[in-house]
Formats: C-alpha cells, sequence, structure tokens
C-alpha cells in the first residue's frame, strides 16, 4: 500500500485517477481503517486529505456555510454559528460515534461511506446542502442526495473527490432538527431517523423538507409529508397526516436492530417530534 | 506467530517504509513503519509504549484511547503515517516525576478496575474530559465515557474514581 498526502484538492484527484490498483480518499479513517482491519478492503493506495487547507475550510454565517471535507465532527459541533444557523446539521454530525470518533469523523466521510444509516445525511438532505467535487479538471456542485445511490455506492467517477459540503442561505424563522432511534443512548447506528429542515410566517409553516433515514436502501425525501404540514400551524390533525406519510414511504430491511413495522412505526413518531423542534427553533409556538 | 508477524513487518518497512518524526508525551520520537500499519501498533511495537491496549481494533472499545494534537482518538483507527509532525499523548505521560495522576491514584482508590486492559484508555479519556470540564455531572461522565468498554467493573466504580478525582484536581 501506498501512503500520499498531497497538498491540493486538484493532486489528489490526480493520484486517484492515476492509480491502476485500488485507492481510497482517507479522511477520519473511522471506516476505512475498520474495513482495511476486518480485511473487506486492501487498498493499494490510501489518499489523506488532511494536508490540504480547501479541505478544512469552515465557514458560518446566514449567507451560507461550508464546510470542509476534513473537518472533524468534533470541530463542527464547536462552532457556536454553525450550531445556531443549523443545529439539526450539527446534532446529526455530533451523533456519530464516541468522543474519539468525533475527534476524527467528518461529514463528507458519513456521506461517502454511503450507509443507509448514516447520520449526518438526513439532516444534509433536509437542509438543501450540495457537495463540491473536483475531479477530471473539473469542478462541479450535486444535491447531497445525488451523492449516495445504494449502500456503499456513490456516484463519484474514478479520480472525483468532495472538497467541500455547502448549506444554503439561512432565511430569518427557519430552523431544522434530526432525531434517531438507537436501542441505547450512545454508541450505536440508527435504526430509524428522520431529518427535517421548515420555513415559517406568521406561525404557519411556509416550505418544508423532510427525509428519513434507515428506511431503505438510500435516505429516503418524502414530499407527501412535507406537504401534510405546509400552510398549516403544525395542529395535531397535520402531525397525523406528516406522520402517516413518512410510514407510508418507508422501504425498510427486517434486521437485528429492528423489524419492518417497527421501523415504519417508529419513522412517523421520529418525524413528528423532529417537526415540532424545527418549529420551534424556527421561532414558531 | 508473532515472529512472524514482525519479521513481515520488518521487510516491508525495507521496501515502502515511512518515517515517522513524532512528539510523544513530549518527547520527540522516530520511526519507520509500512504506511497501512496503525498508531497502535507502532506504539507497541516499536516505541515500547504498552500501556495502549488493543482491545476490538477497529474503534468500538476506546482501550487504545490516546490523544492527538490533544484530542481524544482511537489508536487503532490513526495511521502512523499520519501522525508526522504532531503531538501524541498516552497513558505513560499521565504520572509526572514518578506521582501518581490524581485520576490514576483515585482508580486505585476506588477499586474502579480489575483486568485493567480498559484502565488505560479510560484514564486517557478522563483526563481529556477534565481538562474541558473541571466539574463534570455524572451524566457528563458517563456520556464522555462512552466510547470506552469495561467488562468488569459495571462502570459505577469508574464514574466515583473520575468524580473523585475530579475533586482533588479543582482543590489545587
Amino acid at each position: 500500500m501506498r501512503y500520499e498526502s498531497p497538498n491540493t484538492t486538484k493532486a489528489a484527484s490526480a493520484l486517484l485517477a492515476d492509480e491502476k490498483g485500488v485507492a481510497y480518499v482517507l479522511a477520519g479513517g473511522t471506516d476505512l481503517l475498520v474495513k482495511m482491519k476486518l480485511g473487506m478492503v486492501e487498498p493499494d493506495l490510501v489518499v489523506d486529505i488532511k494536508q490540504i487547507p480547501a479541505m478544512h475550510e469552515l465557514q458560518a454565517s446566514a449567507a451560507g456555510c461550508k464546510i470542509g471535507a476534513a473537518v472533524s465532527g468534533a470541530e463542527l459541533g464547536e462552532n457556536k454559528a454553525m450550531k445556531k444557523l443549523w443545529p439539526g446539521v450539527v446534532e446529526a454530525t455530533n451523533l456519530i460515534g464516541s468522543d474519539q470518533i468525533q475527534s476524527r469523523c467528518t461529514m463528507v466521510g458519513n456521506l461517502c461511506n454511503a450507509s443507509p444509516a448514516a447520520d449526518s445525511v438526513p439532516a444534509l438532505i433536509a437542509a438543501g446542502a450540495k457537495a463540491v467535487i473536483v475531479g477530471n479538471g473539473k469542478r462541479r456542485t450535486i444535491a447531497i442526495e445525488k451523492v449516495v445511490t445504494g449502500p456503499g455506492k456513490t456516484s463519484l467517477a474514478k479520480g472525483e473527490v468532495i472538497e467541500a459540503i455547502t448549506l444554503p442561505k439561512r432565511t430569518p424563522r427557519s430552523g431544522d432538527a434530526y432525531l434517531r432511534f438507537i436501542p441505547r443512548t450512545e454508541m450505536d447506528i440508527a435504526v430509524v431517523s428522520a431529518g427535517i429542515n421548515l420555513s415559517i410566517e406568521r406561525g404557519v409553516v411556509k416550505t418544508a423538507r423532510v427525509v428519513l433515514g434507515a428506511v431503505g436502501p438510500t435516505a429516503i425525501i418524502v414530499p407527501a409529508a412535507a406537504k401534510a404540514i405546509i400552510g398549516t400551524k403544525l395542529d395535531d390533525a397535520a402531525l397525523e397526516k406528516l406522520a402517516a406519510a413518512c410510514s407510508a414511504a418507508c422501504n425498510p430491511i427486517d434486521d437485528k436492530r429492528g423489524t419492518v413495522e417497527y421501523r415504519t412505526r417508529v419513522a412517523g413518531v421520529l418525524a413528528r417530534r423532529a417537526a415540532k423542534i424545527a418549529y420551534t427553533r424556527a421561532g414558531g409556538a | 506467530m508473532a515472529k512472524v508477524k514482525m519479521q513481515n513487518a520488518i521487510s516491508k518497512v525495507t521496501s515502502t517504509a515511512t518515517l515517522v518524526s513524532t512528539s510523544i508525551n513530549g518527547d520527540m520520537v522516530q520511526f519507520a513503519c509500512p504506511p497501512n500499519e496503525s498508531l497502535l501498533d507502532s506504539l507497541r511495537n516499536r516505541v515500547g509504549l504498552t500501556g495502549v491496549k488493543e482491545g476490538c481494533g477497529t474503534g468500538d472499545c476506546g482501550a487504545c484511547s490516546v490523544t492527538l494534537d490533544g484530542r481524544l482518538v482511537c489508536a487503532c483507527l490513526v495511521l502512523s503515517a499520519e501522525v508526522n509532525g504532531r503531538e501524541i499523548g498516552t497513558v505513560e505521560g499521565l504520572a509526572v516525576d514518578g506521582q501518581l495522576h490524581p485520576l490514576q491514584s483515585q482508580f486505585i482508590e476506588n477499586a474502579a478496575l480489575q483486568c485493567g486492559v480498559c484502565t488505560p484508555g479510560f484514564l486517557v479519556a478522563a483526563d481529556v474530559l477534565l481538562k474541558r470540564n473541571p466539574n463534570p455531572t455524572e451524566e457528563e461522565i458517563r456520556y464522555a465515557l462512552a466510547g470506552n468498554l469495561c467488562r468488569c467493573t459495571g462502570y459505577d466504580k469508574i464514574v466515583r474514581a473520575v468524580q473523585a478525582a475530579a475533586k482533588e484536581m479543582r482543590k489545587k
């Protein structure tokens, strides 16, 4: 195995493009090193992106945010402006693993690992986040939901690397929230999760985006759930419709963490609770 | 078995060695290792710091907890190649001039260990917690140590030892 730590994203992309064998990007290593240890992957080349200054960028303002691919969960959580603007995104990222993992894990790593249960992904999609991709002499920006195509699979081409995630302008009277269900209080993987971002006007929901995690091969955007609460003051009838739309959108598997029936029901419950938190954060009563 | 492994590691070193120069507990240390070697393996097998333990090797148990530029990490999830020019802290750096750290003496005082494999990781994690928060609540302690597993004590004595050490350190 070769280990490279280039200083520019371009150089990282060139290394990945030129490698004939198996190449991996190393950010926090909390997934890659586990896979190497378990013999699931045997890289010929590992490209450490942490020496690239652009990957460490962290800008947070109401006009927009940029989070570099090497920014750790802990660094994100310590950024007060980020936490104030996008509490749901920050909380979702801070739910990944222990303090030890938080020191190293990154949002982009969580995204590119492409687990259906990734915590930061539903929150990012709900927020309308985008991925800045560099590779093959080009730079392109795509919606986060276009990155993961299935369990362990992304739409990135050979030689492409995500440099940063951007978050849109934060309008006044808007808020986001993310909740997940795990059987214990720490150190587990989501059985079901829900991320919601919404904006209000005089107490009425104006826009909303509802996204579920761990109930399908990729995170699921539920437009019907958003529609159920838009134009309402988030009364019980609207929340009931939101929950029903979320449960209807689920396409989960049975596994040791939960059954299909359980996941389907809890998805609605979590979405309802997350909607209430987001509403309060947006300044709704 | 271990001998064969070591020889393989050495032969690999001669072909594609990564040279690592780093500060460990304040001392400059240099070593060569294969590029895919974990910091855990380098610390134990090349630097001779065996306080850091391998429990799971996959970042779940925290027995290999060390600090990297002051942040708590699992040494099993760090490549040695990554730590060039950075600062590592291990359990061996806790005691100063032969004097046990308050956390160490309180772990003994409160019988917060049995087999002891998890103890170095708990000590390093608790030290990072107390540096950030000198007066943590029980809940804060339990959250901060959630990445460290102990199969002997049931955690209660560990939490009490950390509380006692925090109290002792606040008096100083």
